[in-house]
């Protein structure tokens, strides 16, 4: 298969695009176009702070490396989880991200969760009711209150996280299996801060496939934590997007499609705002001072503190 | 069966002369969930593996 722009041998065929192009023009490829999304969906501008939430995995990274190519002012903040079993997740995940900041002479903030809160995410989860059974929960609810008190508290503009389609698709599918209206009206690619105390989030790779982010980060020759954390393992995430991919493989296009149809309906108002409770009833948490849907203390407050 | 592919700590061995996406059909691995390597270069699915070939496939889903 040859590059369409140059007829050179191909690196990488895109299917739902109908396009191949070799590593060249794939690397220029993929900035230019999360640029046109920046700009499509009003994501940030150039005078913007922007914090990068990075896991050492390959999207987090890659978009990091593109906003710095880009010539955007993005800091990184890699969450130390303390996840550390048989593979060292955690260690080494940490140690990619300090490696490519330095590479790349870019800040970078390290929160520990251990040493902020005295325990690490899977001694909080064995701990605590949220955690019974898979730390995720533990895991997903600190790591959005530490970005947000980082990116408020260090006077960011913006949180940009590294979700691709596949995770985005994933999200929707199971959004709409349990047709869940709130969670629904919240997904898209940029979240607004709909409270004083929320930092508005955006998504600039949410149209790039997991492969194709996978491909800029081999090319790229970024190193990225190739291992999975070791919770993730059966985790639902995978199993939809395994689903969607087999759509896609008979498909191809069909997770595109799947979740543009699903943000062109949300804009014509398929999906009715007053459906969605919490938007209604935000309270300000009165230890952290985050955004709560009950009054009194937040849920990661109740959960640290004992 | 002479092309090794290996994907993590799988192996598996397919005929040369299929290409990669007849390969990964044959060792039921979805191309979408993959990228194919060989010596480091990535390989688009209509590449004809060649006898003595090892291709190394990265696995691109994550999640949790």
């Amino acid at each position: 298969m040859k590059c369409r722009k140059c007829g050179a041998k191909a690196a990488i065929n895109m299917r739902q695009h109908k396009l191949a192009l070799c590593k060249e023009h794939y690397l220029e490829w993929v900035p230019e176009q999360t640029e046109r999304f920046i700009q499509k969906y009003g994501m940030f501008s150039t005078d913007d702070r922007i914090l990068v939430a990075v896991s050492g995995g390959k999207d987090s990274l890659s978009v990091w490396d593109i906003l710095n190519k880009l010539g955007y002012q993005a800091d990184g903040l890699y969450i130390g989880l303390g996840i550390n079993g048989s593979n060292k997740y955690s260690d080494n995940s940490r140690q990619m991200c300090a490696k490519f900041a330095q590479e790349q002479e870019l800040v970078l903030r390290i929160v520990e969760v251990q040493e902020q809160y005295g325990e690490t995410i899977p001694e909080m989860a064995s701990r605590t009711r949220r955690g019974k059974g898979k730390p995720c929960s533990v895991c997903g609810l600190t790591k959005r209150h530490i970005m947000n008190r980082v990116g408020r508290d260090e006077g960011y503009d913006v949180l940009v996280t590294g979700h691709n389609l596949d995770d985005e698709a994933a999200v929707l599918f199971g959004n709409t299996l349990n047709w869940l209206g709130g969670y629904l009206v919240r997904q898209g690619p940029v979240l607004e801060a709909t409270h004083p105390g929320l930092i508005r989030k955006v998504k600039p790779l949410f149209r790039f496939y997991e492969r194709e982010m996978a491909a800029y980060a081999l090319l790229r020759g970024i190193e990225y934590i190739y291992d999975e954390c070791p919770h993730a393992v059966g985790a639902k995430s995978i199993y939809y997007k395994e689903l969607l991919n087999r759509l896609e493989a008979d498909r191809p296009g069909a997770k595109l499609t799947y979740y543009l149809s699903f943000l062109r309906a949300k804009e014509a108002g398929l999906f009715a705002r007053q459906i969605d409770e919490n938007q209604q009833t935000l309270n300000t948490c009165t230890i952290c001072g985050q955004p709560t849907s009950a009054p009194g203390e937040c849920a990661f407050c109740r959960m640290v503190m004992p | 069966m002479d092309v090794k592919i290996v994907l993590r700590d799988q192996e598996f061995k397919v005929k040369a002369g299929m290409t990669i996406r007849a390969a990964l059909k044959v060792i039921d691995v979805p191309a979408e969930a993959v990228i194919a390597t060989r010596d480091g270069e990535l390989l688009t699915d209509d590449e004809i593996l060649k006898v003595g070939d090892m291709i190394k496939l990265i696995a691109v889903i994550s999640g949790g």
